[in-house]
């Protein structure tokens, strides 16, 4: 256990990644050193290659490094084991994928309260946490909607809702406005950013667009692995 | 419903006509072994109805070692004695005493040998189909009177018919010489040809009276159509015999154990046919699971990526192969049953299996068994199968990468 200050949610120190493709040994990270304050909405920018995702996936534990140490909520992510893990991801983080990456057999409501399923949430409790979340997104009345009855937007507000419902203390958004149009992605950041206001949702936001760069609170430049800016922005909202 | 059933329901539907195919493979599967399985049942037990009825009946008294060596001098005392005794005590009219020998038969054109029975005519009528196979003359009158009945078979060997006597000689249980000369009542025709040639019956005090045998026999014949309680007549036989501890009790698979021996022999056929039909459901199972599994590897990345563990997933994909095979085989065991009703009622014939009937002294129509063991063994196994089937890619999830599976398409 790190011991950290009750604010920070992620502290990554000498955080490196290597993989062997082939004969060649590509250096996906190196030596990153990065903490994330509760509350923050932080943005990863960089070029393709450049250890955005790779970052996204070591600080949510989906990939593990191949140096160093991730710390959330003060606990080193490494020495948990496959089931620790998952329940990590189950109960503080929530994601947002480039894809949308919804359940395609169950509606806007099941895909909501299907972590909350997963964390013993009553039936009740998820029932009403769903629709009050999908009120919040924007997205009431269409609960009963299949994600190929939704278009890209809305699915990606599906996705953004079911990262939060359960208040975790950090999510992790990789790309999410990639696959939609302008007006679509900024009503998708306005959304986040609201989030982040109203329940002090942690959000860390890997991405190229330029719209998100410049409304984020905080801004970490990677580029080949390493980071080369943080910049903290006051006028972003 | 059930969240994760409601969950693993729409995943099974997917793909509705991969479900359908699939369902029906299992269906037909189950029907099929639903249906060929009663058959096989049932045509068993045509086999050891038709054994016991004949001539054996389900169980025999004997005494001990007269199985093996059917000599005449390994008798029962006062065998209708004990034979009434039984029947008042049991209240089952069906016991019979029997008594054999060995005899040369003669006509006065031709001599055979043969087994000669010595039986009690009332009582032979209710454990031994032979007395209504009579297509000449008539059956035995009484336990004394002087005549005999014969086979076709030998009647035709011996060339006589009935009025005609017949010149008996053997040995009696004294070494004296047993002869007399007996007209021939009847002739029966009981449709399996080594009885007709092989056996011929008088009555048993006459037999006693030539063979030297005083009051004693060789068996207690106890016939029953409910082969299924065998175990519990061989119980209440078993107790009214117990105090002489030279008789034992023989079942009929002990006294045919041919019968026994084919049924098995043909039931472990017809398994290792069935399973290698069990084999090619369970395969094409395994194809369609492994490919549900494999084209939903992103979607199950995803669901590690949320916080769901590997055993959860595994636990949606066995609920998935359950919730299909158990409808599946709900279809295929009712289609099976209706068809094995609809032949219990009709009957079914095979072409050219007269011959083979005759044999076993069979009707040559069989009818399917409707029992649990028929019904369900065959869709147990097909179930035991596709579960073992859907375990595979199940146990595949458990190694998946979050971030590998995503990158899935």
């Amino acid at each position: 256990m790190q011991n950290t200050d009750n604010q920070t949610v992620v502290i990554c120190t000498d955080l490196s990644k290597t993989y062997q493709q082939g004969l060649i040994q590509v250096h996906a990270l190196s030596n990153i050193n990065f903490e994330v304050n509760k509350g923050e909405f932080i943005c990863l920018s960089g070029p393709s290659g450049s250890g955005k995702s790779t970052l996204l996936n070591m600080i949510g534990g989906l990939d593990t490094p191949s140096s160093g140490k991730v710390y959330i909520d003060g606990e080193e992510i490494d020495k948990l084991n496959k089931s620790e893990l998952a329940d990590m991801r189950l109960h503080k983080i929530g994601f947002v994928f480039q894809a949308y990456n919804l359940i395609p057999v169950l509606t806007a409501q099941e895909n909501i309260e299907m972590v909350m399923q997963m964390q013993g949430v009553s039936k009740n409790e998820r029932h009403h946490k769903s629709l009050n979340i999908l009120q919040e997104v924007g997205l009431g009345g269409l609960e009963n909607r299949k994600p190929t009855e939704l278009s890209g937007g809305q699915q990606q507000r599906i996705a953004v809702a079911r990262a939060i419902v359960s208040r975790p203390s950090l999510v992790l958004a990789d790309e999410p406005t990639a696959n939609l149009d302008s007006l679509t992605a900024s009503k998708l950041i306005d959304l986040m950013l609201q989030m982040n206001e109203l329940h002090n949702t942690t959000f860390i936001i890997s991405t190229h667009d330029p719209m998100i760069m410049q409304r984020s609170k905080k801004l970490v430049k990677l580029h080949d692995g390493k980071i080369i800016d943080n910049i903290i922005q006051k006028n972003n909202v | 419903m059930n969240t994760t059933l409601n969950f693993a329901w729409r995943n099974i539907w997917r793909h509705p006509r991969r479900t359908i195919l699939t369902m029906l493979a299992i269906a037909f599967g189950a029907a099929l072994l639903v249906f060929s399985i009663g058959l096989q049942l049932g045509q068993y037990d045509l086999m050891i109805k038709g054994s016991i009825s004949i001539y054996q009946g389900l169980l025999q008294v004997q005494k001990k070692g007269y199985l093996d060596e059917p000599k005449i001098r390994n008798d029962i005392k006062d065998i209708q004695n004990l034979a009434r005794t039984i029947r008042d005590k049991t209240g089952i009219k069906s016991i019979t005493a029997r008594a054999n020998g060995f005899a040369l038969v003669s006509s006065e054109q031709r001599s055979y040998g043969t087994l000669i029975t010595g039986v009690e005519p009332e009582y032979e009528k209710l454990v031994s189909s032979i007395p209504g196979t009579i297509k000449e003359g008539r059956y035995l009158l009484s336990d004394d009177s002087h005549e005999v009945i014969i086979g076709k078979s030998l009647a035709n060997n011996l060339r006589i018919k009935t009025g005609d006597e017949l010149t008996l000689m053997g040995s009696g249980r004294d070494g004296s010489i047993a002869a007399t000369i007996l007209p021939v009542s009847g002739i029966y025709d009981s449709g399996s040809k080594e009885l007709d040639r092989n056996l011929i019956q008088i009555p048993i005090k006459t037999f006693q009276e030539v063979f030297s045998m005083g009051n004693a026999g060789h068996a207690l014949i106890f016939y029953h159509d409910e082969i299924k309680k065998e175990h519990f007549f061989r119980q209440q036989l078993q107790q009214l015999i117990a105090d002489n501890n030279q008789l034992l009790t023989l079942s009929w698979d002990q006294l045919q154990p041919g019968i026994k021996q084919a049924i098995e022999l043909d039931y472990s056929s017809g398994w290792f046919m069935y399973l290698v039909l069990v084999a090619i459901i369970t395969l094409s199972i395994l194809n369609t699971f492994l490919m549900s599994v494999l084209e939903r590897s992103r979607e199950f990345g995803i669901m590690l990526a949320l916080g769901y563990k590997p055993f959860n997933i595994a636990k949606l994909v066995m609920l998935e192969a359950l919730i299909l095979t158990f409808f599946a085989l709900t279809l295929g065991t009712l289609a099976g049953l209706a068809i094995n009703v609809y032949f219990a009622v009709y009957g079914l014939t095979f072409e050219g299996m007269e011959e083979i009937a005759q044999m076993y002294n069979m009707s040559a129509t069989l009818h399917p068994q409707i029992t649990f063991e028929s019904i369900l063994i065959g869709p147990l196994v097909i179930f035991i199968f596709t579960i073992l089937s859907a375990l595979y890619p199940a146990m595949k999830i458990r190694h998946l990468q979050p971030v590998e599976a995503m990158r899935k398409i």
